[in-house]
């Protein structure tokens, strides 16, 4: 079908559609490579340094095990609050979604916490909490939290009445109800907010680091801020993206591609 | 479910379904008050099939909700054919989970009790034995029905409630649906009730027709159908609705 489809499309709209989606994506980031490449070179200075500088600052640290060492203490610390915020964020976003009264009360409190700054709750939670392990954790949580909430929300809000009332004609139990027909509902919101909360939790992860952590992505960039190292900076983010990458395309998309299994494909 | 198409001893429970509903009312959108039913009374007889049929908006689907416990506001009284009893709905829409497939659609409703019942001889009758793995994204609307048939059926209820079951699909796949609750209804007679604006539909399918009046609905007259099904021919069902037709002014 797809096949039928894309072969006279590629006639008219120019090359770019012909070409398969592997090829194109390749193409793009060599293009973005090769500028960033050219723009070094011209600038010849230490602030951009190339492609190679990048990658031998990236072997440095990569042989003596340093580099791995702090990716995987980021990677501990984003997963444990990406968990720790999505399960907290969708119980109250769908308590918050199914109940009128309680979405007016604590609504002006979701506005709020929406809105404080990552910077304040990160000191005020290691002011409160002591520079440990858990304040770290519980700042970056609560950061993701709010964004949780609201989306979550949304999706109990939009719940269908007719399939809920099937299922109480049927005498569905709680548990089935929610498994088989509540749960799925929330599929499309639970992977909208897990999408935007990986990223935003990584970004917020590297600060908790910078102001109270010993370890991990975040303290290995200021380090190398105060030596002015902008090869090893630039090393480290480019290999904790690829990790994210490698868990977008390895995790959430199949995940994705199962739980959607049984929608009808537009041709 | 295996013995399906043998005969089986009336399956409705004991007792009659009664219904009772009084001055049942509305917030309308604009906060007025909305008269729906004014009084409805009729019982059904066990294993037994009723038509409830009247003007657009008359309370109909208003009563159905009642009897199947999702409208729990109103003044009157209900009698379920058994203690406990086990009510199935087809609904106007199909109601079908899209992200289960068929088959675990229908096995989703049975109680955990019967979980593995055999349900092919039920699939084979209401021909979905090829659509068992099919997701309802997959099915036409006469096929998201017949599912929504087989789901009733697969429970054994002891009442079975139809909101308009047939709606907004072309007449021969309309006709053959009918045929096919026909079939499966007749081999396990339930006590059943259903809605509908089609008279052709009702004088085919039942043992009791009630007409209502429009909103605030009452009983406009009830009329029993004593013929066996079988022996409904063309002409006897054109004799039949003309007759109605004249009593009941405006029904068809």
């Amino acid at each position: 079908m797809a096949l039928e489809a894309e072969a006279p499309a590629s006639d008219r709209t120019g090359f770019v559609t012909a070409l398969k989606p592997g090829v194109v994506t390749a193409v793009s980031l060599l293009g973005l490579l090769a500028i960033w490449w050219v723009a070094a070179e011209i600038a010849d200075s230490r602030v951009l340094p190339t492609p190679p500088e990048v990658a031998s600052a990236f072997w440095r640290d990569a042989a003596t095990g340093e580099l791995f060492f702090h990716l995987a203490m980021t990677l501990m610390r984003v997963a444990s609050a990406f968990i720790l915020a999505m399960v907290l964020g969708s119980a109250i976003g769908i308590a918050l979604g199914m109940s009128r009264e309680a979405d007016r009360f604590f609504d002006p409190w979701l506005i709020l916490f929406l809105n404080i700054p990552a910077l304040v709750v990160i000191v005020l939670a290691y002011i409160w909490f002591g520079l440990n392990e858990v304040a770290a954790v519980g700042a970056i949580a609560v950061n993701k939290i709010p964004n949780v909430v609201v989306t979550m929300r949304e999706g109990a809000r939009a719940l269908d009445r007719d399939l809920g009332e099937m299922a109480r004609v049927y005498r569905f139990s709680r548990f089935k109800t929610l498994r088989h027909v509540v749960l799925p509902q929330l599929q499309p919101y639970f992977a909208a907010a897990s999408r935007s909360g990986i990223s935003l939790i990584w970004k917020i992860a590297l600060v908790v680091e910078l102001l109270g952590r010993s370890n991990g992505v975040g303290f290995q960039i200021n380090l190398y801020f105060q030596l002015f190292d902008v090869a090893a900076i630039l090393a480290y983010t480019l290999a904790f993206v690829a990790v994210m990458l490698i868990i977008e395309f390895a995790l959430v998309q199949p995940f994705e591609a199962y739980s959607t299994r049984w929608r009808p494909r537009r041709a | 479910m295996s013995n399906l198409s043998k005969p089986t001893p009336p399956a409705g429970g004991r007792d009659a379904l009664e219904v009772e509903i009084y001055n049942k009312a509305f917030q309308g959108a604009d906060g007025s008050r909305v008269e729906a039913i004014a009084e409805i009374a009729f019982r059904v007889e066990p294993a037994s099939f009723a038509t409830l049929i009247g003007p657009s908006g008359c309370g109909k689907t208003t009563t159905l909700r009642i009897i199947l416990g999702l409208d729990q506001q109103f003044e009157g009284r209900l009698r379920f054919p058994d203690d406990g009893a086990r009510v199935a709905a087809v609904f106007q829409e199909p109601r079908l989970l899209p992200w289960r497939t068929v088959e675990q659609n229908v096995r989703l409703a049975l109680p955990e009790t019967e979980k593995g019942a055999d349900l092919d001889t039920l699939f084979e009758i209401l021909g979905l034995d090829q659509m068992r793995s099919r997701y309802p994204g997959e099915l036409s609307l006469g096929l998201a029905r017949r599912v929504a048939l087989a789901r009733a059926f697969a429970i054994k209820p002891s009442l079975l409630v139809l909101d308009e079951p047939f709606v907004s699909l072309d007449e021969q796949t309309a006709t053959r649906l009918r045929q096919l609750l026909i079939e499966v209804w007749s081999a396990r007679p339930t006590t059943a009730l259903m809605v509908t604006h089609n008279l052709r539909e009702a004088v085919q399918l039942s043992d009791q027709i009630i007409f209502l009046t429009e909103r605030p609905a009452r009983v406009r007259g009830i009329h029993r159908l004593d013929k066996p099904r079988a022996e409904r021919d063309t002409r006897w069902r054109e004799t039949t609705l003309s007759s109605l037709a004249k009593r009941y002014s405006g029904v068809l």
